[in-house]
């Protein structure tokens, strides 16, 4: 499409241009809009894991200057609204009892909404809500997803007296087990994967304004998808005509999966507002967020390899706990499932593989998607299983990774376990990466430093994702309530301008960046005549949102289908013009002309502008100039890469230094290599806090730990190593962009690349695991606590 | 995020400050200084005072002054001033060094002497290298003034001996002079910065030979202490690598199980463990700036 004189846009690292807004400050968030009349909302959480509430007492409360409200989980109920948030995800013989968005009798989890305020200011609702008087009788609470199955475990929901919310397997257990009976070597590892607090920069805010004669109730909100959102209002909580709803989405700082569920909250802002008329705000504080958003992995996990003497891998398995929190919110059974166990086998071929999953109720926050949502465990688990099955076949880790690739020739390849993966070059990806931090030079270095008491260890992960769960038809199949298309409109302004209205909902991504790059090279208009805009159910056709690495190569196409609608439309009104038929008009750079005869030529911004007068149209052709497209992806689309940390490990203090970190990914085409690189760092970062850092932790009680950043450790900027970046190239066959997806890949890869890295440098301690986060305390008590080793 | 009610009021100068402390001494009251300490935990209602008496616009008590036998430094003086001053450096160095490691610039530029004395937080730095330079505490009350030696000053976590009615006006630090160095060195929690263990040393070294070794941690127990076993064993030790690794085994050797903080950053076990890997590391710093390489000589086995 690109010609000499005007060069493509899509592959040109340019500038984000939403970021000069969100770094100066200037960007609006959902709290920092007024309305007139606003009022604010302080909801009442419960301070315990599990309770029966007695009585609560809001009279104290309600007598108080500027409250206009107080209501109670029972106030709700009375109201007959549906009032039962359920998940999206049905697995078969899924248990799913109601979330009701306050509670009534009982409390699952501490932070879960009891009462709310609604008062003038923030300060003076909040300081009603610590006039409630609650009386709670707490009770044993469910903690721990292996221990939330024991028989004599507290029941979080009385109608699932054994808190399985499903028990999940896929593979072949018997052949399985038959490979695993005639291997040469076998490893196994009992690990845990740990509980993340998902933290955006912004935590979650929602601002309600119901207008009583219209009945139309308009929400802000910290959301992903604001579609969903809309459709759940509608038909999960609050029970009004999804027609009557309009949710927007503003600058959103940040999501990571924790912004795509329907919380109680917005829920409780939303039916505040109806109750009062008037607009309610509310803005979540950090700790607010850490005890009631949605968490993230925490897996406990037996995993095991099987090698043959060559060293070919024979089979795997794996029996998972995986925690779902008190609640299922919309992901959360697909999460350690399909994203989880169909991922299992990792960019091996591997004949033999079974993974059952158990998902368990506790008393602990909802735990759903975050980052990679199932593609990092299930990662973290075969990187780790095939390290250990290396160091037992006395193999170096690369050679075994090599040797058990999936070949380039060998795709689309059927990985045995429910996925077809679309292309890959594994091995290039590898020796990409090794070229780059010099694996042999590596392992001299480590050899010699071991001889003078220093411990340097080299960590390699190679990963493959999924993106994009589509087509509609396998998310239906997998038990989706929902299909995994993307649309947009894009729409060719009467001056000849353009403006693109997606379904996906950035939120950080640089959308109206990549996507205005796409629409230029698609119509041949400028990058400044176009506009995108995103995140508003009244703006933008129905959408499913921007998650799961799913807006550039699903959102994306939808872009380039529209755009290609736009252009054989305008196609029609310039052979109209020209006097010629549409076959013989040739498109190129923005300009239609004759074939053969290029003087005679007609640009697309003049055609749009004629075909908003309707002068000059072909007989019985509507005016205007714009398409809608609905993109139904045919397959996920798989990224993949090759990551590598380099640490050096003392071993007095515990202390990991991450020396170096590369990362080779292949996200396919590469819309805004800049944007790319944007993302891999950022991921890189978030799985390098999983890795070192970060760890949610409720005592036995359910009361939370790390309800805050003074002890819920996110990385700062000193704590991340400098990345390393490059990247091959392994376009997507499917999509019309070649494009991956690049979201979640490093978070994805780089977990098990420290970890690999840390435990390859106390190899000489016999150490061959340490679950993290690895803190100075976990390494050096790995350290203390390793018989085996010969220091 | 919103503190309870209180209510606020602002002293322009010490004696105002001072009969406002007399004045709602029925009441629980809280004093102001730089801020970064208290809003944090009236945010939190980890504190919830009934008054709040803002002393950080009172200009006399900031600032770094020579004395005849050292430094005085004024209450309200902000981290940063410290971290600045070349006299600091000179003549406290592991109380220069540990302000540094306080917070972040931000932090740096609010948070004050006096406040984070008066404070007594278990894990901020300053209180260990207090005891170290042994920083005489000067407050004032309704009686005058009196000066507190700093091992009789912090009692516990957010716990001293000043009475309710007095506030710590400024530090009185001697000088360590030509022949003396200090160090502070600290393992930082992973999430807000505070010391997991941080300990400060400061000593004399004539002719390669300790003598008058201060050692001192904060964030290992309550408050901070000395280190009497480390010092015992550096008093006349020669400046080597090997007397360096004998006096850091000795750290904590005084402080049972029990006392050692059991906390969601560190066991007790882990933090006795930091403890002599951070002495060591502090008395390497110390000896550096004598001019002794003693950190990459090869460890005794």
């Amino acid at each position: 499409m690109s010609t000499d004189e005007r060069e493509s846009l899509v592959g040109s690292p340019i500038e984000r241009r939403e970021d000069m807004s969100l770094l100066t400050g200037s960007g609006e968030y959902t709290n920092d809009i007024d309305r007139r009349n606003l009022t604010h909302a302080a909801i009442l959480r419960s301070p315990h894991g599990r309770a029966r509430i007695e009585d609560i007492d809001t009279a104290t409360a309600e007598a108080m200057d500027s409250v206009h409200a107080v209501y109670t989980g029972q106030d709700v109920a009375d109201s007959d609204i549906p009032n039962n948030i359920q998940t999206g995800w049905k697995l078969p013989e899924l248990e799913e009892p109601p979330q009701r968005i306050m509670a009534t009798d009982t409390v699952r989890y501490q932070g879960e909404p009891v009462a709310v305020v609604v008062g003038d200011t923030p300060a003076q609702a909040v300081d009603a809500a610590t006039a409630i008087d609650v009386t709670y009788e707490q009770l044993p609470a469910a903690v721990g997803p292996s221990e939330a199955a024991d028989d004599d475990a507290p029941v979080v929901h009385d109608e699932v007296d054994d808190n399985l919310a499903f028990d999940w397997e896929i593979g072949d257990e018997a052949s399985t087990a038959e490979a695993f009976e005639s291997a040469e070597y076998t490893a196994s590892i009992d690990l845990t994967q740990q509980r993340i607090v998902p933290s955006a920069m912004e935590p979650r805010a929602s601002l309600a304004d119901y207008d009583s004669a219209t009945g139309e109730l308009t929400l802000w909100l910290t959301t992903q998808n604001p579609h969903l959102h809309r459709t759940l209002l509608a038909t999960q909580t609050l029970g009004i005509p999804e027609s009557k709803i309009r949710v927007i989405a503003p600058e959103v700082g940040g999501g990571f999966g924790n912004k795509i569920y329907h919380y109680p909250d917005e829920a409780i802002v939303s039916w505040c507002s109806m109750q009062l008329d008037r607009p309610v705000k509310w803005q979540a504080t950090r700790s607010e967020d850490n005890h009631a958003a949605c968490h993230s992995r925490a897996h406990e996990t037996q995993g095991e390899i099987a090698l043959a003497e060559d060293g070919t891998i024979v089979g795997i398995r794996a029996d998972t706990y995986a925690d779902m929190g008190a609640y299922l919110q919309f992901f959360a059974p697909a999460v350690p499932t399909f994203m989880y166990g169909c991922l299992f086998p990792g960019q091996y071929g591997i004949p033999n593989v079974h993974c059952r999953v158990r998902g368990t109720f506790t008393n602990t926050a909802p735990v759903d998607a975050y980052r990679g949502a199932g593609r990092p465990e299930a990662t973290f688990l075969v990187e780790r299983l095939v390290d250990l099955g290396a160091r037992e076949a006395g193999m170096d880790p690369v050679e075994l990774r090599r040797q058990n690739y999936i070949q380039p020739e060998e795709f689309p390849f059927d990985n045995g376990v429910g996925l077809t993966y679309d292309s890959g070059d594994y091995e290039h990806s590898l020796d990409t990466a090794l070229e780059k931090v010099d694996y042999e030079e590596l392992r001299e270095r480590q050899a010699e430093l071991r001889e003078e008491g220093r411990y340097l260890g080299i960590g390699i992960v190679g990963y493959v994702e999924a993106c994009g769960i589509g087509p509609s038809r396998t998310a239906d199949e997998l038990g989706s309530t929902i299909g995994l298309w993307e649309s947009s409109v894009v729409r060719f302004n009467s001056s000849g301008t353009v403006t693109a209205f997606c379904g996906t909902s950035g939120h950080g991504q640089g959308h109206e960046t990549t996507f205005a790059q796409i629409v230029s090279d698609e119509l041949g208009v400028d990058y400044e005549d176009i506009e995108i805009v995103e995140g508003d159910t009244d703006q933008t056709p129905e959408g499913r949102g921007s998650y799961g690495s799913r807006s550039g190569p699903v959102g994306g196409s939808a872009v380039v289908s529209s755009s290609r609608k736009v252009v054989e439309k305008a196609r029609q009104i310039a052979a109209h013009q020209l006097e010629v038929t549409p076959k013989d008009v040739e498109f190129e750079d923005g300009t239609f002309s004759i074939a053969g005869a290029p003087s005679r030529a007609v640009g697309i911004q003049e055609i749009a502008r004629e075909a908003y007068t309707g002068f000059n149209l072909p007989d019985g052709m509507e005016p205007g100039l714009e398409a809608t497209a609905f993109y139904d992806p045919e397959n996920y689309t798989y990224p993949f890469g090759t990551h590598v940390a380099v640490v050096e490990v003392d071993p007095e203090s515990g202390e990991v230094d991450v020396q170096r970190y590369v990362a080779v990914d292949d996200v396919g085409t590469q819309i805004n290599p800049r944007v790319v690189e944007g993302q891999v760092h950022g991921g890189v970062a978030q799985g390098i806090g999983q890795a070192l850092y970060e760890g949610a932790e409720y005592d036995e009680t359910g009361n939370l730990r790390t309800d805050s950043f003074e002890n819920y450790a996110v990385p700062a900027a000193d704590q991340i190593p400098t990345i390393e970046t490059d990247s091959t190239v392994t376009p997507c066959p499917h999509n019309p962009l070649g494009v991956k997806g690049v979201g979640e890949a490093g978070a994805i890869a780089s977990p098990p690349a420290v970890v690999n890295a840390v435990v390859d440098a106390l190899e000489p301690f016999g150490v061959s695991h340490i679950d993290m986060p690895l803190t100075p305390e976990a390494v050096w008590t790995a350290i203390h606590e390793s018989n085996g080793g010969d220091d | 995020m919103y503190p309870e009610n209180f209510d606020f009021h602002r002293a322009e100068t010490v004696d105002e400050a001072l009969s406002l402390l007399d004045e709602h001494r029925s009441r629980e009251t809280a004093v102001l200084a730089g801020a970064h300490g208290l809003v944090p935990r009236l945010k939190a209602r980890e504190e919830t005072p009934d008054v709040v008496v803002d002393i950080g616009r009172i200009d006399a008590l900031r600032g770094i002054e020579a004395t005849e036998s050292g430094l005085r430094i004024g209450a309200l003086t902000p981290y940063v001033d410290v971290v600045e001053s070349d006299a600091v450096w000179e003549q406290a160095t592991a109380f220069a060094e540990a302000t540094k490691n306080i917070g972040d610039l931000q932090v740096r530029n609010i948070g004050t002497v006096g406040g984070n004395i008066a404070q007594a937080h278990p894990a901020s730095d300053l209180p260990a290298a207090a005891l170290a330079v042994d920083a005489s505490i000067v407050v004032r009350g309704p009686d005058g003034e009196r000066e507190i030696a700093p091992e009789a000053f912090f009692s516990g976590a957010f716990s001293t001996t000043l009475a309710d009615d007095e506030l710590v006006t400024h530090l009185d630090v001697e000088a360590q002079g030509e022949q003396g160095v200090g160090a502070y060195a600290k393992r930082a929690r992973q999430s807000l910065g505070y010391a997991v263990v941080g300990v400060a040393v400061s000593l004399q070294v004539e002719d390669g030979v300790v003598t008058s070794p201060s050692v001192a941690v904060n964030g290992a127990v309550e408050h901070p202490v000395r280190l009497p076993g480390v010092e015992e064993s550096l008093e006349g030790a020669d400046v080597s690598a090997s007397a360096l690794e004998a006096a850091a085994a000795r750290a904590g050797e005084e402080l049972s199980e029990n006392e050692l903080r059991d906390g969601i950053d560190a066991s007790p076990a882990f933090r006795r463990q930091l403890l002599g890997v951070y002495t060591r590391h502090a008395l390497d710093a110390a000896a550096e700036r004598a001019g002794f390489d003693t950190a990459t000589e090869p460890a005794p086995q």
